[in-house]
C-alpha cells in the first residue's frame, strides 16, 4: 500500500491529515501535490495531523514533516502531531536543532543585461590585469634564473626538456610526416597537368620549413605540452601544493614555471626542424614511390628549394609559438580555481588561447616578413 | 539467534605480490558502532575500500545481511545492489565540486528511487537539515570549511537512508569540539535511523566515546591483534601493542 493522505476541514478552524500506508523512499506520496495547495492557502489556524494508520517509514515521513512544520512554523500556525511511530520526534528534534542558515542564502540571480555587460568588462579588466601580473612575475623570475638566484631543483628542470623535446618525437614525426604527404599528393594532382611531377619536392620543402613545419609542431605541442602545464600546475593550485611552494618562500614561477618556459622556448625550435624534416621524408614517400620519381632526382630538387632563409623564418615561428604555449599553458594552471571542474575548463582554455595566439602571431609575422621582403 | 549483519572472514589483501593483511575476521552485529583501529600505515582504509566492493581480496569471504558479497559466488551486480544499502563518507568528503550541496544530495535519490522532483527536493532538506547544513542548499563545496563538508559528505551518505554507513577517519581534520559534535551526530542518527556503523579513526576520544565493538590491525604481523569494545580493551589491554596505542604510549 503506497504512502497516502486523506484531508479533512473540520468546524474549528483547523485542517486534519490522516497519513496511512508506507513511507518510504521508494513509493510515491499519492495527492502531495493538493495537500500542499490546501496548506498553502493557511485559511486554518491549526494542522493536526494523525500518523496511525502509517505501516512503515523512512525519511520520506520525516521530510514530508518537516516541510508541513516549516510552513506552519512561517506562518504561526500551531501543528500537532497524533500517534505518530515512535523515534520520529527524536529525528524532528535533530532537523531542527540547527536553525536555518539564512544570511545571504543563496538564489540563483537572472542579471539584466547592462550588468551582464557591465561585468563582462570588469572581468576582462581584471585577466587583463591578473594577465599583466603574470608577464611581470616570469620575467622577473627569467632574470633571476638567469643570475643564478631561482630555486628549482635541476632534475625537473631536465625533466621538462626530455617532455618537451625528445617526448615529443614519436607524435611530430607521425602528424609531420602525414601533412608532408598530404601536401605533396595534392600538390601532384594540379603539377601532374603540366608534366611537372617533379616541382611536388620543392613545393613540399619551402611549405614545410617555411611554416607549416612550424604550425604543426606548434598545434602539436599545445594539445600535448600547454594542456599538460595546466592541468599539471592547475591540480597543484587545487591540492594547495602551491601555496605550500609559496609559504616555504619558494617563488612558484622559479619553481614551476620557468622550468617550463625555458624547456618549450629550447625544444620548440629544435622540434621545428625535426618537423620539417618528418614533412619532406613524407613528400619523399609520395614522390618517390607514387609518382615514380628517382631518389636522387627527388632530393636534389629538394635541396635546391631549401633555402637557409625559409628555415630560420620557420625556427623563429616555432620560438615564438613556445613562448606563446609555455605561457598559456602556465598562465592558466596558476590562475586555475580551486576546485576539479575548474582544472578541466583551465586546460581547454590553455589549448584554445594557445592556438588562437599562435595564429595572431603568425598573421603578425607574416606582415613582418612580407614589409622586410623576406 | 539473528544472522551477523556483516561478516568477514580469512581475508587476505594485497597489492600486487605485496600482503598488506592476512587472516583477517571480524562480524559487525546491527546497529554497532564497529571502529576499525591501527597505526598509520597498516590497511586501514584499504580494507575499507574490499568491505565496500571496490578492491577484491586476494581470499576470503564477506556476507552482507546474509547474503554473499565477497565470494561464495557473489558477482558484481550483487555487491552494487547491496551497496545501495550502504553510505560512504570519505576522508576528504568526496563531494562533487561541480555540484551544489542539494545537488550531491539529490544526485543518488534521482539514480535509485522514483520519487519527484518536489519529494527529493523536501528528504535534500531534511538530510541537511540533519546534519546541520538546512539552507546551505545552493553552496558550491568549495564555498563550505572543511568540517562542513565532512557533514555535507554525510548528508550524502544518508541519502538512501543506509542499513550500513562506513567512516574514513571522519574527524581527521577537524578541532576538538567540532570532532565531538561530529561524534554526537553520528551517535543520535545512529540511534535515530537505526543505522550501523563500521568507522575508521585514531581519534581516542571517539573510539571511548561512541565505539560498541573494535579490531586492531597490526602493522607488523598485518592482522587483527585484539577485538572487543575499545572500553574493555582499555582496561584489560591484550598485548602491549595495543596498550601502547589506547594510551599514547604513555605509562
Ligand atoms: N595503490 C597502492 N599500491 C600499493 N600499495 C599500496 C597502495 N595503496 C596503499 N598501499 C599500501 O598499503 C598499506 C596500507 O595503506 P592504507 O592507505 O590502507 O593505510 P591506512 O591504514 O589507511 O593508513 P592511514 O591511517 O595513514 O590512512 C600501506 O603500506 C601502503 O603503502
Ligand atoms: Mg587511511
Amino acid at each position: 500500500m503506497p504512502a497516502d493522505i486523506v484531508l479533512k476541514k473540520n468546524q474549528d478552524q483547523s485542517l486534519s491529515l490522516f497519513l496511512s500506508g508506507e513511507w518510504l523512499s521508494k513509493n510515491n506520496i499519492d495527492n502531495r501535490a493538493a495537500v500542499f495547495d490546501a496548506v498553502e492557502k493557511k485559511d486554518f489556524d491549526s494542522i493536526i495531523l494523525d500518523g496511525s494508520q502509517i505501516t512503515q517509514w523512512d525519511s520520506q515521513l520525516t521530510a514530508f514533516l518537516v516541510h508541513v512544520m516549516e510552513i506552519c512554523k512561517q506562518n504561526n500556525i500551531r501543528c500537532v502531531l497524533n500517534n505518530f511511530p515512535t523515534g520520529i520526534d527524536s529525528l524532528l528534534a535533530l532537523a531542527f536543532a540547527v536553525p536555518k542558515h539564512t544570511e545571504a542564502a543563496k538564489t540563483i540571480q537572472h542579471k539584466a543585461f547592462l550588468t551582464f555587460l557591465g561585468n563582462v568588462v570588469l572581468q576582462f579588466l581584471e585577466k587583463t590585469k591578473s594577465v599583466y601580473a603574470f608577464a611581470r612575475q616570469t620575467y622577473a623570475s627569467l632574470v633571476r634564473f638567469f643570475l643564478g638566484r631561482a630555486v628549482m631543483r635541476r632534475a625537473d628542470l631536465f625533466y621538462e626538456f626530455q617532455e618537451a623535446g625528445p617526448g615529443a618525437f614519436p607524435i611530430v614525426s607521425l602528424i609531420c610526416f602525414l601533412v608532408g604527404l598530404i601536401l605533396a599528393f595534392v600538390g601532384s594532382i594540379q603539377l601532374k597537368l603540366f608534366g611537372a611531377q617533379i616541382y611536388v619536392s620543392s613545393l613540399v620543402a619551402i611549405a614545410v620549413t617555411r611554416v607549416m613545419g612550424a604550425i604543426m609542431a606548434g598545434v602539436i605541442m599545445a594539445g600535448r605540452t600547454g594542456a599538460s602545464y595546466a592541468a599539471t600546475l592547475g591540480s597543484m593550485q587545487v591540492n594547495e601544493e602551491v601555496d605550500a611552494l609559496k609559504t616555504m618562500g619558494i617563488s612558484p614561477f622559479d619553481f614551476l614555471v620557468t622550468p617550463r618556459m625555458l624547456a618549450l622556448s629550447l625544444m620548440m625550435p629544435l622540434l621545428v626542424v625535426y618537423a620539417d624534416l618528418m614533412g619532406i621524408l613524407g613528400g619523399a614517400f609520395v614522390g618517390i614511390f607514387m609518382l615514380g620519381l628517382s631518389p636522387e632526382d627527388y632530393f636534389r630538387m629538394t635541396m635546391k628549394a631549401l633555402l637557409m632563409k625559409n628555415i630560420i623564418i620557420g625556427i623563429i615561428h616555432g620560438a615564438i609559438y613556445g613562448v606563446i604555449i609555455a605561457l598559456c599553458g602556465c598562465f592558466q594552471g596558476i590562475n586555475c580555481g580551486r576546485n576539479a571542474s575548474a582544472v578541466g575548463s583551465a586546460t581547454t582554455s590553455a589549448v584554445v588561447y594557445s592556438i588562437v595566439w599562435m595564429t595572431i602571431a603568425t598573421a603578425v609575422l607574416t606582415f613582418i616578413f612580407s614589409v622586410c621582403g623576406v | 539467534m539473528t544472522v551477523p549483519f556483516l561478516e568477514v572472514s580469512d581475508f587476505t589483501v594485497t597489492y600486487g605480490n605485496t600482503v598488506i593483511m592476512h587472516d583477517v575476521s571480524f562480524t559487525v552485529n546491527k546497529e554497532d558502532v564497529f571502529i576499525i583501529m591501527g597505526g598509520s600505515g597498516c590497511g586501514k582504509s584499504t580494507l575499507l575500500t574490499v568491505l565496500t566492493g571496490l578492491k577484491q581480496p586476494a581470499k576470503g569471504t564477506e556476507m552482507f545481511v546474509g547474503r554473499p558479497f565477497w565470494g561464495n559466488g557473489a558477482t558484481k551486480a550483487d555487491r552494487d545492489a547491496l551497496m545501495r544499502q550502504a553510505g560512504i563518507l570519505y576522508q576528504s568528503g568526496a563531494l562533487w565540486s561541480s555540484m551544489t550541496l542539494a545537488e550531491n544530495v539529490a544526485l543518488p535519490l534521482e539514480q535509485y528511487t522514483f520519487l519527484t522532483a518536489a519529494e527529493i527536493k523536501d528528504i535534500v532538506a531534511l538530510k541537511l537539515d540533519l546534519v546541520g547544513l538546512g539552507g546551505f542548499q545552493n553552496y558550491y563545496p568549495a564555498e563550505i570549511s572543511g568540517g562542513m563538508k565532512k557533514r555535507a559528505g554525510l548528508a550524502r551518505a544518508l541519502a538512501l537512508d543506509p542499513q550500513i554507513v562506513f567512516f574514513d577517519e571522519p574527524s581527521a581534520g577537524l578541532d576538538p569540539i567540532s570532532s565531538k559534535n561530529l561524534d554526537d551526530l553520528i551517535l543520535q542518527i545512529k540511534e535515530n535511523m537505526h543505522t550501523t556503523i563500521v568507522m575508521v579513526t585514531h581519534e581516542l576520544p571517539s573510539i571511548f566515546a561512541i565505539g560498541t565493538n573494535s579490531i586492531y590491525l597490526d602493522a607488523q604481523s598485518k592482522t587483527v591483534i585484539a577485538q572487543g569494545s575499545p572500553n574493555e580493551l582499555l582496561k584489560n589491554p591484550p598485548n602491549e601493542t595495543l596498550k601502547h596505542f589506547l594510551t599514547r604510549g604513555e605509562k
